[in-house]
């Protein structure tokens, strides 16, 4: 229970995790074995890489951040800082044909599946050249030619999703499979159970990863799932479960790998735990009132990323300088992903009623209400619209910030640029202003669960 | 031209599909061994196998995100739906995943996935089985959705539903698995967005959604005989896309409109067309559009009450003459 100070002092429960049972009873830390070396080191090759990859994503999620706060990214942004070695690590687990499916906090798993530092920024950005083409944001990334199927935003809903490409692996008699992750709030979801069940009833290839990073966004695991060793919801259901060490990239890589060869050769589903934590708040705006400093700080001490870059060094695989090195690389294609980003162009507002619907030679084309009307509907075929539709877009665009005045100008067909509505666009410091209230919890009030509360909508209405 | 049942009709469909593309398979509560609650999928499961024909525990969210993610990557399922009201325990899959998943991703993946399910009060079902739905998946950009009344829409439609590259709701109704028409021999695929004129006419334009094209049709004979007004009936047979050329055509003929739906009222079908006609056709209206809906409670059980709540052929006839009110 909270104590009378830490109530009254406005804070959560003194120990953080809720109201009194600290995170390493919970997670059984000493069970798992944190810090502990459970691997052998595989190849200086392979380690390089692992390390270049969880170096990467680090600071990419750090740029983000601070990207969040100039503004240059909107609506929600979920950062993945302390879960490297559990993307990381699943993820070298995969064979090129395999599939990932993941949830909305997912720049990582692009950005390990091999999706361009560059397009996955673009895509925060929401700009054309973005993974998802900017319709998608943050939490809906999208690699097709890297068989990255998305990251979702509806906490559970992929699992369905992914079983179905499992299902589809089998039905095809490929010997593909998928690996399915989610977060440990999505264990308590319907999808969660009815997803386990068929997925073993029609022995798919599919292994489902619990990033159990403690936190379904601010409800501690003890307090949002009755069972906290999340490996055994499945059983149940006939997918057997295992846990590792989600601060482990080796240990993470070598329980996956397991789970993918049963899923792939013997069609039994599998369940992979790995305990894991977040450094950052569930996203930018979160006060994070329920844990204590203490609490991420002790955390910390378990980073993923210096317990294997020491290791390295301390093995002598890698030296001292040629970590820095590999952390310079990182830093630098960043500083390219943002000089890209930020010069990628804003999706087209006549592109705005693309990709609603498939259009093709054998199948009629679809608008969204009616094709063969003599008079344009407004809000309907757009491009062909005229001015009217034309400038509520604008007007709409110009509300939500959406890029400057003359680039839009330019964008804008010859003829139709004069009835700019220009007073409609907020001002620059306006925009900051708005921001900066969303970083110190502005939007927190308003609850993640609802993307169309004013904050957001005002902010990233635009997609 | 054989007669067959609506049910037959749609029978046939998947069974020619099935056999046109192997990426074709149907799932579903009770659609195999069982042979489909309304019998629909009977016979399929004998002749195409467990794989491609494939009961499915009671999880609707989770079979049809299943087939979305199986669509996803190359398949075309049919999913059944028992009953409309169930699907919307999987409105989850269809609205945040089926219908979005190609705009959130850039148009890099397609979703051909079919949702089936009937709709319709009749058989004394009650509150949670005998709903009309058809207005929440035509609210949906990227959905189809498609309403058919006669065994030979239900079947064209169907079979362009399955070779169609987008997410179909394919809405049936209950009450009419067992009615018989006319379905052309080796008929291939409809098209979506095509209306049917169901009875030629002058006055009155009555639209009838999904069953209501049926008590409209009826309407209009009895619009005939006794009162002297010749109604032109329309079927939209897809709400999305809608062919409203056809009835505004009608509408400027006539000058006047009724808008019959089983559904309820508020933000239903009828809501929506009627703007349409008002922003599209103002000029040539005589009276106001005028609609019939069902009424505006959850479905009851009592045979009398049910029976009350959704339209009948005299609800559209006094709906009809009140257009020639007043003028």
């Amino acid at each position: 229970m909270a104590t009378r100070e830490s109530a009254k002092s406005g804070k959560a429960a003194e120990k953080g995790n809720g109201d009194g049972a600290s995170p390493a009873e919970v997670v059984q830390a000493e069970e798992i074995g944190f810090g502990e070396i459970k691997h052998d080191l595989p190849d200086e090759e392979t380690c390089r890489t692992v390390l270049s990859k969880m170096m990467l994503i680090r600071r990419f999620e750090e740029r983000a951040g601070e990207m969040y706060a100039k503004a240059k990214i909107g609506g929600f942004l979920h950062l993945c800082i302390g879960e490297e070695a559990t993307v990381v690590g699943a993820t070298q687990a995969l064979q090129e044909t395999d599939y990932l499916m993941s949830t909305y906090r997912e720049h990582g798993q692009a950005l390990a599946r091999g999706t361009h530092p560059n397009a996955v920024m673009a895509e925060l950005f929401g700009r054309e050249d973005g993974c998802s083409r900017g319709r998608g944001g943050s939490m809906h990334l999208f690699d097709w030619d890297k068989r990255f199927l998305g990251g979702y935003g509806i906490v559970g809903g992929s699992l369905p999703l992914s079983a179905g490409v499992a299902l589809a692996c089998d039905y095809m008699e490929t010997e593909d499979a998928i690996l399915s992750m989610m977060g440990d709030g999505a264990t308590n979801q319907g999808t969660f159970g009815e997803t386990m069940n068929l997925a073993a009833l029609w022995q798919l290839p599919v292994v489902f990863l619990i990033i159990n990073n403690q936190f379904g966004m601010g409800t501690a695991l003890h307090r949002h799932s009755a069972v906290t060793d999340l490996s055994k919801k499945s059983e149940g259901f006939g997918v057997p479960g295992t846990r590792c060490d989600g601060m482990d990239v080796l240990d993470v890589h070598s329980v996956v790998t397991e789970a993918l060869k049963h899923a792939r050769e013997d069609r039994r589903p599998q369940l992979v735990e790995a305990v894991t934590y977040r450094y950052r708040g569930h996203s930018m705006a979160d006060p994070e009132e329920y844990r204590t400093k203490e609490e991420v700080e002790e955390w910390r001490e378990r980073d993923p990323i210096r317990a294997f870059s020491d290791r390295l060094v301390d093995e002598g695989i890698l030296k001292e300088d040629e970590v820095e090195k590999l952390d310079q690389e990182a830093v630098e294609a960043v500083d390219e992903s943002v000089r890209f980003a930020d010069e990628s162009p804003f999706p087209d507002l006549d592109s705005l009623y693309d990709e609603v619907y498939v259009f093709d030679s054998d199948v009629p084309a679809w608008w969204t209400v009616d094709e063969r009307s003599p008079e344009v509907h407004r809000g309907e075929r757009e491009r062909e619209a005229g001015k009217l539709p034309h400038e509520l877009a604008e007007m709409g665009a110009a509300y939500a910030g959406v890029g400057d005045r003359e680039a839009r100008e330019r964008r804008a067909p010859k003829g139709e640029q004069e009835d700019e509505a220009g007073d409609e666009e907020p001002s620059a410091e306006g925009e900051a202003e708005a921001k900066g209230e969303a970083d110190t919890g502005g939007e927190e009030a308003s609850g993640e669960g609802e993307p169309g509360s004013e904050e957001p909508s005002e902010e990233g209405g635009a997609d | 031209m054989p007669t067959m049942r609506y049910r037959e009709a749609l029978n046939q469909a998947l069974r020619e599909e099935m056999e046109a593309d192997e990426n074709v398979f149907v799932m579903g509560e009770d659609i195999g061994v069982f042979q489909g609650a309304f019998k629909v999928t009977q016979g399929l499961l004998e002749d195409f196998g467990e794989k491609r024909v494939r009961d499915t525990p009671i999880s609707e969210n989770t079979i049809v995100g299943m087939g979305v993610g199986s669509a996803m990557i190359g398949l075309r399922p049919v999913v059944e739906i028992m009953t409309i009201n169930f699907s919307l325990l999987a409105m989850d899959q269809i609205v945040n995943h089926a219908a979005a998943i190609r705009y959130m991703f850039g148009g890099q993946v397609k979703v051909p996935i079919v949702i089936r399910m009937p709709q319709g009060a009749g058989h004394q079902l009650g509150p949670t089985h005998s709903h009309c739905l058809e207005a929440f998946f035509l609210h949906v950009p990227g959905l189809l959705v498609a309403v058919p009344s006669t065994p030979a829409d239900a079947k064209g439609l169907l079979k362009a539903a399955i070779k169609d590259d987008n997410p179909v709701v394919f809405i049936e109704h209950e009450t009419l698995y067992g009615q018989r028409g006319e379905v052309p021999e080796n008929g291939g695929p409809m098209r979506f967005g095509e209306a049917a004129i169901r009875r030629e006419g002058e006055d009155v334009t009555v639209i009838g959604i999904s069953r209501m094209a049926i008590t409209a049709q009826k309407a209009a004979e009895k619009l005939a005989d006794e009162h002297e007004i010749d109604a032109e009936v329309i079927d939209p047979r897809t709400l999305r896309p809608l062919d409203l050329d056809t009835i505004l055509e009608s509408v400027k003929k006539t000058n006047r409109a009724v808008i019959v739906e089983e559904g309820w009222p508020h933000g239903g079908v009828g809501a929506n067309l009627a703007a349409l006609i008002q922003e599209q056709a103002f000029d040539w209206l005589d009276a106001p559009v005028q609609r019939v809906t069902g009424a505006d409670v959850p479905m009851p059980y009592s045979k009398p009450l049910e029976q009350a709540a959704f339209p009948h052929e005299e609800h559209v006839v006094q709906a009809a003459i009140a257009t020639f009110r007043d003028i």
